[in-house]
């Protein structure tokens, strides 16, 4: 799907924001609390597949592991709250801490490759990150740790209330968003989109691609790192299966899914996928062979995903 | 934090109440994956056992949610959190694997349910971190490991090799194993996670020349495994004992491959008490296929919960009274007893069980001699629960 | 309980058997990965539905052969089966992904799989099929040391040298295969010579496709046959084609036997060797891991020093 052309304004975002945030409002109001889980879950995720939007859609480089951070930041928490660390103010910075430093070191090996062959070794060094984890018997290995107590923000709030958890998750993803539409609109955005179509000319305008892409993976990496430390509060578990392959195709599927390159669309996306495989999986047990058809026809018919059928739609 | 959850459960309680007379129980497994096979024995079980009881559990209309784990954790915990809080089961049961038990047993037993495990069984929920509200119609992992420990001493073996994959399940395995083997360990191999060739392996096994080779390899590499075995000519050379290897999800796929291979139970199919050779039969007519112990384990799960609520004569929201039923429950298990320890995971006999025929010539794992009797998992020690 | 683990990287005999190993699983290897590798190189389709057509060469060749009794037939009627899904998944998904982006390309045939998966699981069952050897084929090798060498693996390395010669000799010594590797480096320049590229490609991914479900029906005897089989592989066989540079049969070969390797004899020494390092219960922990890792340490460190892969192809710029 061709990138959908951000014209400096938020398209669809401010929508969609007000949408999510009325979402929650009724599930703490009519719905009950299973639909403020859900809400989280998704909005997690979402964060997760606006992260990598900024690499895959506004840098073009196709992150086939950025589950691996998502795990980095998960086991973080797990890790700190298994030593009996619980506060958040000590657990989260670490977590951001740890997954911006894997981030800049696979980053770095790994933008010495281009196209194909960045997939293939973001995906090997997710690989050896998920062995790693399988191995921390300490932690659990393959079968993962519980999180016997939530991240604790003293007085301040805390997350094992239902509400203050959504909004929570509200909150954090419309600061990434905000954050990331600045970046994307800004001259070092600029240079990011401009290196994608053309990295010569960007070079040659002396202009440093290859510090300027480092500095966008590693932002995506902590912003992951981040969904992380969310999904592990959620679930109060970690566990290997967070960071495997599935998982960074999974992401990536969101993101193309709701229309690469426009932050928001990978919004859309991760509520689409986490909404159409719950409707599905409640119908049959065999979902894969409606959504897998159902991935192929969006890839072929709907160029620019669901935010570009929803432009389209609007334009009509 | 406990308040608010507390609150909640609350909510649970009182809106179970309006709706008294009927139970609600949520069903968990995998049925999508590699691990799909195992979901799939363990519902049908479970499916015959409510079937048996007329499709009321402690003569109470039963309302029954299905749902699939994926064998992902967080899947595995939205699911779970969709049917306390949403269908509002009263019993959460099931559960292939130790992993997804794991990530559902907080929000659970903090919740107004009980859990009732018909497979996994992990040495946490055993030991320290045992609650009231989790019951086991199965083991604790490591029982079956122990067995075959025993097994391998008991027979004699002085130098046995280990295979496990690398993960905390294997591990736990064959420190299970090493619990009542005192020969020697010629090697520990630990493979990959999803492993299918074993050549570098088996080459190592023909080199060290043990008395037996002990294997926990369960699903998919399980059979390769076994599979490579034979064809290196390995099977009559050197004994093979495994767990969760050869039994009957994998026999029909391993055919004369698995012949002479020793595994250990608490159940085999040919168990002739009447309520096995009841279910037995049963099963194999509604479904088609010889069940394996996760059928038996599910079915008995539901006869459980059945004499459970029965025993508070379907009054569902007295919790300690429905704990304290569901711990004196007795019911006509198709190991042929039934006891728990204080842990909540039962007390099981073990056999050894190898591939044979059903009377009709059916292949099935058939039970050989006794192993352990009445053997209680060692970690219910930790366990703080005294009832 | 007492342990004794010996150094067994020093018996000649078993590094024999496990060199042996080793390239028997790169063969096997090659084969899924050579097709995947010529659909790259020459129609740049990243093709994520090979792994299926494997499994399917696995089902069919177990099915053939659980109702027939023939190996023989077996092993026909998998290539063939695989063949005929490769030109189906291309006139349904993969033509209109030839002009696409990498990245539409990984989700639609993702998509393939996900449903190829569920469709084979809904069809056969969860449960692994059945696929005994016949009895000829049920005896081993003996080797000096003790150790054996099953005769199906020496099947598995025979069919794959051969395949591999005559794969290579179709691509050097008839015009087809001259097409075949100018179509690798630039195909528009061909069309324009007027050769029906469309009817190379279709060619190449039936020729690919085979070679796929071959290999299925060979690691059948060996595998578990159960829905899902080829995902591991696939991956396997994408690490194959980086390490060895995409779209170049010879990098697949060496990609493949570099693969086979280096995961085989990691397996089989690692954990000893760390054992001269650490202590036995951590060399437990670290060998064990470091050996899973081994493959893909590998495939990182080659796109390290060699970005584009160890043999790759000098292709015009589309």
């Amino acid at each position: 799907m061709s990138a959908v052309r951000t014209r400096g304004g938020h398209g669809l975002a401010p929508l969609l924001f007000v949408l999510i945030a009325l979402a929650i409002l009724s599930a703490e109001l009519w719905a009950g609390p299973y639909y403020l889980k859900l809400l989280s879950r998704a909005m997690i995720l979402a964060l997760a597949a606006l992260a990598l939007d900024l690499v895959v859609g506004v840098a073009g480089l196709v992150s086939l592991g950025h589950a691996a951070f998502l795990g980095v930041g998960a086991y973080t928490v797990g890790i700190l709250a298994e030593h009996g660390i619980t506060s958040g103010w000590i657990q989260w910075p670490i977590a951001l801490f740890a997954s911006a430093a894997f981030a800049l070191v696979i980053g770095a090996l790994s933008l010495r490759t281009r196209g194909v062959h960045f997939i293939m070794i973001t995906l090997a060094f997710a690989q050896m990150l998920y062995y790693a984890a399988n191995s921390l018997s300490r932690y659990g290995g393959d079968d993962g740790l519980t999180i016997w107590n939530r991240s604790e923000f003293a007085t301040f709030f805390s997350l094992a209330d239902r509400s203050t958890f959504a909004w929570t998750c509200f909150v954090i993803l419309l600061l990434s968003y905000l954050l990331l539409a600045r970046v994307v609109a800004s001259r070092f955005g600029r240079v990011l989109r401009g290196a994608k179509d053309n990295e010569r000319r960007m070079e040659a305008l002396g202009y440093p691609v290859a510090r300027f892409r480092l500095v966008a993976f590693t932002l995506s990496g902590t912003l992951a790192g981040l969904a992380g430390v969310l999904l592990a509060n959620l679930t109060e578990f970690v566990a290997p299966a967070y960071m495997s392959w599935h998982r960074s195709g999974e992401l990536l599927a969101m993101v193309v899914l709701g229309g690469l390159g426009s932050l928001y669309g990978a919004i859309i996306g991760a509520f689409f996928f986490v909404l159409v495989e719950e409707a599905l999986a409640r119908i049959t047990t065999h979902w894969a062979l409606v959504f897998g058809p159902f991935l192929i026809l969006l890839v072929l018919l709907g160029r620019g995903g669901l935010v570009g059928l929803l432009e389209n739609l609007g334009r009509r | 934090m406990r308040s608010a959850l507390a609150l909640v459960a609350g909510t649970a309680l009182f809106l179970g109440a309006a709706q008294a007379q009927e139970l609600r129980v949520g069903f968990m497994a995998t049925f999508t994956g590699p691990g799909a096979n195992l979901g799939q024995h363990l519902r049908d079980g479970f499916l015959l056992g409510v079937d048996h009881l007329g499709g009321r559990l402690g003569g109470l209309e039963t309302k029954l949610f299905i749902v699939d784990d994926q064998l992902k954790p967080d899947v595995a915990r939205q699911e779970v959190d969709k049917l306390l809080e949403k269908e509002k089961v009263h019993f959460v049961v099931g559960v292939v694997f130790s992993n997804i038990l794991l990530a559902i047993y907080k929000p659970v037993i903090e919740s107004g349910a009980f859990l009732i495990s018909a497979n996994a069984g992990p040495s946490q929920i055993a030991g320290a971190q045992c609650s009231e509200r989790f019951f086991s119609t199965s083991w604790q992992n490591d029982q079956t490991h122990s067995a075959l420990g025993k097994y391998a001493q008991d027979k004699g073996f002085k130098r046995v090799f280990l295979l496990a994959p690398n993960y905390q399940a294997g591990r736990d395995g064959l420190t299970g194993f090493k619990r009542y083997f005192k020969g020697t360990v010629v090697d520990e191999v630990y493979t990959q996670l999803g492993a299918v060739d074993f050549s570098a392996e088996i080459a190592k096994i023909q080199a060290a020349k043990p008395d037996a080779v002990y294997a926990f390899m369960p699903g998919g590499p399980g059979i390769a495994l076994v599979k490579q075995y034979a064809q290196a000519g390995l099977t009559r050379q050197i004994p093979l004992l495994s767990a969760f290897t050869v039994d009957d999800t994998s026999l029909p796929a391993l055919g004369a491959a698995a012949e002479g291979l020793i595994s250990a139970s608490q159940w085999a199919a040919d168990f002739d008490n009447p309520a096995n050779q009841r279910f037995v039969a049963d099963f194999r007519k509604k479904y088609g296929y010889v069940p394996s112990y996760f059928a038996a384990q599910a079915y008995d799960a539901a006869q459980f919960i059945d004499a459970g609520v029965k025993g508070v004569n379907g009054k569902l929201d007295d919790k300690a009274a429905l704990r304290d039923s569901l711990r004196r429950a007795q019911f006509p298990s198709v190991k042929g007893k039934w006891k728990l320890n204080t842990n909540h995971i039962p007390i099981n006999d073990f056999y050894y069980v190898t591939p044979g025929k059903l009377p009709d010539g059916t292949p099935a794992m058939v039970k050989g001699e006794l192993v352990f009797a009445d053997y209680g998992d060692e970690y219910a020690k930790d366990c703080p629960m005294r009832w | 309980m007492k342990s004794e683990y010996r150094a067994t990287a020093l018996d000649p005999a078993l590094l024999v058997v496990q060199l042996l190993n080793g390239v028997q699983l790169g063969l096997l290897l090659f084969l899924v990965a050579s097709g995947l590798t010529l659909v790259f190189g020459i129609l740049d389709v990243i093709n994520l539905a090979h792994g299926v057509v494997f499994m399917v060469g696995a089902y069919v060749a177990a099915s053939t052969f659980l109702h027939s009794g023939s190996l023989l037939l077996a092993a026909a009627a998998a290539p063939i089966a695989a063949a005929l899904l490769g030109l189906v998944l291309d006139r349904l998904v993969l033509r209109f992904l030839y002009e696409r982006s990498h990245l539409d390309q990984v989700l639609a045939t993702f998509g393939v799989v996900l449903f190829v998966d569920e469709a084979v699981r809904t069809l056969f069952g969860p449960a692994a099929l059945p696929f005994p050897l016949p009895a000829s084929l049920e005896w081993s090798l003996p080797l000096p040391g003790g150790t054996s060498y099953p005769a199906w693996r020496l099947v598995i390395i025979a069919g794959g040298l051969v395949l591999a010669a005559g794969l290579f000799g179709i691509l050097h010594r008839t015009r087809a295969g001259m097409l075949v590797r100018a179509a690798a480096n630039d195909a528009r320049m061909l069309e324009m010579l007027g050769v029906d590229v469309r009817r190379l490609f279709l060619l190449v991914l039936g020729a690919g496709s085979a070679l796929a479900g071959f290999a299925g029906a060979l690691a059948g005897p060996i595998m578990a046959v159960q829905p899902g089989m080829g995902d591991n592989v696939l991956i396997l066989a994408f690490v194959v084609i980086v390490t060895g540079g995409m779209g170049s049969v010879q990098g697949a070969l060496l990609g493949a036997l570099l693969v086979g390797l280096v995961d085989t004899l990691g397996r089989a020494f690692l954990t000893d060797l760390v054992r001269t390092l650490l202590p036995p219960a951590a060399a437990n922990e670290v060998g064990p891991a470091l050996a899973s890792m081994a493959i893909y340490l590998l495939m990182a460190i080659v796109l390290l020093i060699r970005p584009q892969g160890l043999l790759s192809v000098r292709r015009a710029a589309r």
